[in-house]
């Protein structure tokens, strides 16, 4: 081996030990805001729709909570995809529907309030043979970047 | 050409030595990020100031006293199985190390000291009516701690804060002897663990307690991971969409379930009145169920409501659900995981109830 291939070799040796070790995803995301409730969810739904996303639906979970036990009744899921997405993926992949549209769950925690979803990463574990790794590999981001903008609004 | 190899191999050289130079200078800015990081990898659970939420508070004095750094890192990295809190696998040495270094910023002075009891080599067969006289009714007969999450304050809970599963893996690979004896000793203020010298046990005693805690760990049952499960539950309907959803709502009302939404799949994203009337939504809750399932565990939210879709694709009629039993494993929560197994199975009953 000449001293260039070995230079080579070792940059990009180099190059892919920092690249995976950022790789890997995790399968729950989470995010804590510093916001009450309401105001958070307002931040949720204009991150959404920042990033070119629609919401679709705004789903309570807080029925009977508050006799159940709860302390609060703030919970909500809120479901948000592309209009032109959730007309073509389906099409594209059937069993792709039943994830979709992407969704966050929010609900408030004393003061503050969090937000938790699935990454959307973890669809490659599910459907490897779709050829959607770059669409995942982007709903990995906008959700990151959604929830991000959701965890430092004041 | 030969002068445009060296110079190449010049700016490679040059490139690779700042690769190498970012490499070492890395872990100082990581250690920097404490902050940052725990920002983004705990404060959801944990709270931005440390004092609890879903996970444990962590800025409690008395904890910050008896948790060494090995604990600190130990946790990190494993996680507690089954108990929600993940590992993190995916972080650096020097990253783990500035959150560990962050997690001390809380540390007082009253947390500085004493050092930690020495632990002895204790009798389990001593150290086991002992537990279950003074440990059982908070960290459970088999030490698997309180039900559901941590400190969640908008959920109904009976302590400011859930007794640890001493029982699980995670929680006896951080923990030493000496950290167990000592929290057993002074108790730890701001949770109701109370002073077990306080309250009359010797020294031997508190060996013996810790000799029983540790014997769990020949008992430990490996935590479900279902990761050959489906991701979807599907099946084919011989019946047209608009039949096969009538089906569906009957079949959700027998199942004590009600419907709440039957719609066009991409309605709200497609203009109003050019839906896709051949993909049909089906959405239906079981609440006393969803109040269970919030108990065990707030993020529950995400498998909710209950959605069955009913699409139409080159004749074919499907109908399709996401599969709880495989989503589980993303919650890490032992409790959960029967939960979404009974969610699983009600998903397939009602959608072949549905299909019959």
């Amino acid at each position: 081996m000449n001293t260039r291939r070995f230079i080579l070799s070792c940059g990009a040796i180099l190059c892919l030990a920092f690249g995976t070790a950022t790789a890997r995803a995790d399968e729950l995301l989470m995010a804590r805001s510093p916001l009450a409730f309401p105001e958070a969810m307002s931040a949720l739904q204009a991150a959404i729709k920042a990033r070119g996303y629609t919401v679709g639906h705004v789903q309570r979970v807080d029925v009977g909570l508050s006799v159940g036990g709860f302390k609060t009744a703030e919970y909500r899921v809120v479901f948000f995809a592309k209009p032109e997405e959730i007309a073509a993926l389906p099409t594209r992949l059937p069993e792709l529907a039943a994830y979709l549209p992407l969704k966050i769950a929010i609900f408030a925690e004393g003061d503050t309030t969090l937000l938790t979803t699935n990454n959307p990463q973890a669809l490659r574990q599910f459907f490897p043979r779709a050829g959607l790794d770059a669409v995942f590999e982007r709903w990995h981001a906008d959700v990151g970047a959604i929830l991000d903008t959701v965890s430092r609004a004041e | 050409m030969k002068r445009w190899l060296l110079c190449t191999d010049a700016a490679i050289a040059a490139g690779l030595g700042l690769l190498i130079l970012m490499g070492m200078a890395w872990p100082a800015s990581a250690a920097d990020g404490g902050a940052a990081l725990y920002r983004l990898h705990c404060a959801a659970c944990h709270g931005n100031n440390g004092l609890g939420g879903v996970g444990m508070p962590l800025a409690l004095p008395d904890f910050l006293a008896v948790a060494d750094d090995r604990y600190l890192r130990t946790t990190i990295r494993r996680g507690r199985p089954g108990r929600v809190m993940p590992a993190f696998t995916q972080l650096r040495d020097a990253e783990v190390d500035a959150l560990v270094r962050h997690i001390r910023g809380w540390t007082t002075p009253q947390a500085k000291s004493p050092p930690l009891l020495k632990a002895r080599a204790g009798s389990a067969i001593g150290g086991k009516p002992l537990y279950a006289q003074y440990c059982a009714a908070c960290h459970g007969t088999q030490g698997q701690g309180g039900h559901g999450t941590g400190v969640t304050f908008s959920r109904p809970r009976d302590y400011p804060i859930l007794a640890p599963a001493l029982n699980n893996p995670g929680f006896l690979a951080a923990a030493s002897d000496d950290m167990i004896k000592t929290t057993l000793a002074r108790g730890r203020a701001g949770t109701p663990m109370v002073s077990f010298r306080d309250k009359g046990l010797s020294d031997k005693n508190l060996d013996d307690i810790v000799a029983y805690v540790r014997s769990f760990q020949k008992n430990q049952s490996p935590t479900a991971v279902p990761v050959d499960e489906p991701a979807v539950i599907s099946r084919v309907s011989s019946y047209s969409v608009e039949d096969t959803v009538a089906k569906l709502e009957t079949a959700f009302n027998a199942a004590n379930m009600r419907v709440v939404r039957t719609q066009a799949y991409d309605k709200g994203y497609a203009p109003e009145g050019q839906e896709n009337t051949k993909r049909m939504v089906v959405d239906a809750c079981d609440f006393s169920l969803i109040n269970e399932a919030l108990k065990l565990d707030p993020r529950v939210g995400l498998f909710l409501p209950c959605r069955v879709i009913v699409s139409e694709q080159d004749g074919v009629v499907r109908v399709m659900s996401v599969n709880p039993k495989r989503l589980s494993v993303f919650f890490n929560n032992a409790e959960l995981n029967e939960m979404c197994e009974h969610m699983s199975k009600t998903y397939i009953e009602v959608i072949e109830e549905a299909l019959f």
